[in-house]
């Protein structure tokens, strides 16, 4: 849990408060504008009320140029940004000419599969002539091929599951498994800091839904206890299941959930564990296989385990693991299986290149390499970071590191300074995190070198400074020099 | 003695009912005497104090204390920890899954090459009716040559949402270039199209509408007069509600029943009473109008009318994903706003590559339109004499639908279709789908054999079929 010291709340509501005034002022003079030249459309209400996207055209449009910067090259260690400029203060972008080559630290790229890979490429460029891009049907139609058998297959023994199923795209997976699995007059327990994909898949169940403090086991417990004593709501009536939907690595925090004593605390009350492994899966654990590797729980506990291809494999798509008679069942009623299109071919072949490079079955150790590298790359980025007297969260060996900003003005600020000196880092405020704790996220890949790190953390540090977020004081550098002379004599 | 007993008596009742009379009267001076005294006659405020007051002023109290007495309610117990115990114990969950049964336990067949217009199952060759690849791009060597170089270029994935480093320049293209085909300002790509009523609309559509939590009120399935009375309504109803913003969803090609929507009618209706038209495209972009621009040149309506346009590319332009099209103001929004869009990674690029070459060969070529109508038209014909089935689609539309002529309602009808899905591939060499339907969906349009019609076909497979 991150507390907020006070000086830095008090500056960060000003902060808002201020932009608020500002943005209630021009809308107020545009009501004003408008109503002097008549609008047309007349007779439909407007698409969006006011209010509604008064974040969007008064906050967010000012920093709009540190989002959604186009690239021209593959997502890898580095990259080449397009540069965009805006002729109306930033309201619309165009893109220029000109590309500048910066340091990756925004991509999801764990295990730098995101390149064309020498193993994985040839074999995903055959596929694809082999399959076509597209099957251009549902999989129950004839959107099967002998690829996606295979990939179901691969994956479900990598994860350690009997069987597993796989989607075109990770968001749909958890809004179209959900529903299925759990109707009205069932329970779902979500932590309070899940992604939007497992909030919308909850909602579209409904089953009631109830929150438990973000990694709390003993609060989970304690809702729990609750919940089955009380039964349904009003009625009373015991609830039909229950499904505690936690994240193996939250990805606007950086930490590893609290996997051990969650599903023992399942087991007791038997609630059924819902993983989404999004970003754990191929990034932590000694061979790849994710939290439940990493923190010694057996999968066979985990009643189901989703997650997505985008971040570790190089690829999109997202797959649920389970019992066989688990897969069997979605198979016939999930209708994201039935409605639509299948997984485009050569996206299938690449994960399972890739995860053949993670097990070594390509006959190179590379996947060992990767998975030894991303692991120091987090620990050495963190600790640095840390003791130069950033506040950083998240826990050791996760390769995402939030650096806490606060305050609005520090986002672009921070953002643009490091565009300056070719780092691209990703800043994320209001909407995906709360309103007062905004923050840059650092990803880290096992594409990283040292040397590309090392720059990465002295251009990170001058704009540290510069813009002022080193929160903690810095731990002092050691006297070397001192030191030294010191022995000699 | 007994006078004088008598008279004793009458005695000392006399003399009990004077003392008695002498006690009250006693009393009555001593309270007159109370009630005269000085005081009690005062004048305090000027209001005449009577001693009646001091009754008065006794019921006032004893009423006060009355009321200050807590009402009796049974204690609140709150379940001590045993008893929640107990309950933990004693409660069993029903299980994650119902049990399976046998219809659940098919396998969908497996092919073992491209879903072109020909493919291989079991290595046999047969005529593939169930790919939705309407104008035969699959296999196009342009597309095949786009994809390979943007995957030698960018690799697969494109690790990232759009708002981060997700959006590659090929993606920006895509949308302009998707914009420029159609004739709106602006568009954007999704990775698959969960739109957020027509009650024939498939289940994405149905999911969005839910997940948006809006009202939705179906209308019966391509009828333009339930459609007017439905709105008729809902306008009557929501007279204050000027700010509502109310949608009309219809799609162009109805995946489960492959009528066409009258589109010129839908906007006449929006027009009078002011509603937004969301109309999805998937299975019409491509396909119908002379050039391949969907519905709104099918009937002639610039498509400025219509406010949302969506379209899955996995149909006609032989890639994934969809996209969504309308005036900029609504797209912008939906940059922001739309989870699908903000929150998962974007589309890989070597797909938006492939639509961009897949408009390209599109808007190059369009005789592959005119073929794929006169596939349509021969198809319809040949199949229109089969007894027992009825062709339920419309004339122009590129999936046909098979349906019983009399169709009992139950799930025997799907057992049925299912065995002549099963028997048509092994005895003739033709790969048809029948249409499924998820327990989710609400959507109450009889089953049936689904027929996908593409450019690719030749008249021998048609013939076949």
């Amino acid at each position: 849990m991150i507390t907020i010291p006070y000086l830095t709340a008090l500056t960060t509501y000003f902060s808002y408060g201020l932009l608020f005034a500002f943005g209630q002022l021009r809308d107020f003079f545009r009501k004003l504008i408008d109503w002097w030249q008549a609008s047309n459309l007349q007779g439909y209400a407007p698409i969006c009320l006011g209010l509604e996207d008064f974040y969007v055209r008064r906050l967010y449009l000012r920093i709009q140029d540190c989002f959604g910067r186009p690239i021209s090259s593959p997502p890898d260690a580095w990259f080449d940004v397009v540069e965009r400029v805006s002729n109306d203060n930033n309201k619309t972008l165009k893109r220029t000419t000109k590309i500048s080559r910066c340091l990756n630290l925004g991509s999801y790229n764990y295990l730098g599969f995101a390149a064309s890979d020498e193993y994985c490429t040839p074999r995903v460029v055959e596929s694809m002539k082999r399959f076509s891009p597209s099957t251009c049907s549902t999989r129950v139609d004839g959107g099967t091929t002998t690829l996606h058998n295979e990939l179901e297959d691969c994956v479900a023994s990598f994860v350690g599951k009997p069987a597993a199923l796989v989607f075109g795209m990770g968001y749909v997976t958890n809004s179209a498994i959900l529903p299925v699995l759990i109707g009205k007059g069932g329970l779902i327990i979500s932590d309070s800091l899940n992604h939007n994909s497992i909030v919308n898949g909850a909602r579209g169940s409904g089953a009631s839904i109830r929150v438990f403090q973000h990694n709390t086991p003993s609060h989970l417990e304690k809702v729990l206890r609750e919940h089955i004593a009380e039964g349904q709501p009003r009625t009373h009536r015991p609830w039909k299941k229950i499904i505690v939907v936690v994240e193996g690595i939250y990805s606007m925090e950086g930490e590893l959930c609290k996997l051990p004593e969650i599903v023992a605390i399942s087991k007791k009350y038997k609630a059924y564990v819902y993983l989404d492994e999004a970003h754990s899966i191929g990034a932590v654990g000694k061979s790849g296989r994710g939290v439940c590797e990493l923190l010694g729980v057996d999968t066979a506990d985990v009643d189901i385990m989703m997650g997505t291809f985008t971040k570790s494999f190089g690829s999109c798509g997202g797959y649920i693991a389970g019992s066989k008679d688990l897969i069997q069942y979605l198979k016939y009623s999930c209708p994201a299986h039935l409605y639509a299109t299948s997984i485009s071919p050569p996206a299938a072949q690449q994960i399972i290149s890739a995860i053949k490079v993670i097990l070594g079955e390509d006959g190179s150790s590379r996947g060992a390499q990767k998975l030894a590298r991303i692991r120091e790359n987090s620990n050495f980025f963190r600790s640095e970071l840390q003791k130069m007297g950033f506040e950083v969260l998240g826990d050791n060996d996760s390769p995402v590191m939030p650096i806490m900003l606060y305050n609005p003005a520090k986002i672009p600020a921070f953002s643009r300074e490091c565009l300056k000196q070719n780092v691209a880092v990703v800043t994320v405020a209001f909407p995906a995190t709360p309103l007062l704790l905004a923050r840059a996220r650092i990803c880290i890949s096992a594409a990283h070198s040292r040397e590309d790190m090392i720059k990465a953390l002295e251009v990170i540090s001058r704009v540290g400074d510069m813009v002022g977020i080193k929160y903690f004081p810095a731990e002092p550098k050691k006297e070397q020099l001192e030191e030294n002379r010191v022995k000699l004599e | 003695m007994v006078e004088a007993v008598n008279t004793y008596q009458i005695d000392t009742v006399n003399a009990m009912a004077s003392a008695v009379k002498s006690m009250a009267k006693a009393a009555s001076d001593w309270l007159t005497f109370a009630f005269d005294v000085p005081f009690a006659r005062a004048v305090v405020f000027g209001v005449h104090i009577g001693g009646h007051l001091f009754v008065e002023g006794l019921l006032l109290v004893v009423i006060l204390f009355l009321l200050s007495q807590k009402s009796y309610k049974p204690p609140k117990r709150p379940l001590t920890k045993k008893e929640i115990d107990e309950l933990c114990d004693e409660w069993v969950p029903e299980s994650l899954i119902p049990p399976i049964t046998k219809e659940m336990q098919c396998e969908p067949p497996v092919l073992e090459s491209a879903a072109g217009p020909h493919t291989i199952i079991d290595g046999k060759d047969v005529v593939n009716f169930t790919s939705a690849n309407y104008l035969g791009l699959i296999g196009h060597e342009k597309l095949l040559e786009s994809c390979s170089s943007a995957l030698e270029k960018y690799g697969v994935g494109s690790c990232g949402p759009r708002g981060f480093y997700g959006t590659i320049d090929v993606h920006v293209d895509c949308e302009a270039r998707i914009a420029k085909f159609l004739g709106t300002s602006d568009s954007i790509l999704y990775v698959i199209l969960l739109n957020f009523g027509d009650e024939g609309v498939h289940w994405g559509i149905q999911n969005g509408l839910y997940l948006s939590r809006s009202t939705i009120v179906y209308f019966k399935h391509n009828n333009m007069e339930s459609l007017q009375s439905t709105l008729e309504k809902v306008t009557q109803d929501n007279k204050r509600a000027k700010k509502l913003r109310r949608y009309i969803v219809v799609e162009a090609v109805y995946q489960n029943s492959g009528q066409i929507a009258p589109l010129d009618e839908i906007i006449r209706l929006k027009e009078k009473y002011f509603f937004r038209v969301l109309l999805d495209e998937s299975n019409s972009f491509g396909v119908l109008g002379s050039s391949g621009r969907g519905l709104t040149e099918h009937w002639g309506v610039p498509i400025e009318k219509i406010d949302i346009v969506t379209a899955a590319m996995g149909h006609a332009l032989a890639t994934e994903g969809g996209f969504c099209t309308g005036s900029a103001r609504v797209i912008d929004h939906q940059r922001l706003s739309s989870s699908g869009y903000v929150f998962s990674a974007s589309l890989p690029p070597y797909l938006a590559s492939a639509a961009i070459t897949a408009i390209d060969v599109l808007e190059e070529n369009p005789e592959l339109i005119k073929k794929l109508k006169q596939n349509i038209t021969t198809l319809r014909k040949g199949l229109s004499d089969i007894r027992g089935l009825e062709i339920a689609s419309d004339p122009q539309s590129p999936i046909i639908f098979l349906k019983l002529k009399q169709s009992t309602g139950s799930s025997s009808d799907l057992e049925l279709f299912e065995d002549i899905a099963e028997r048509v591939p092994k005895e003739d060499n033709v790969f048809v789908a029948t249409s499924k339907r998820s327990k989710l969906d609400k959507c109450t349009l009889p089953v049936g054999i689904r027929l996908f019609v593409s450019a690719g076909h030749t008249e021998s497979d048609l013939q076949k079929a």
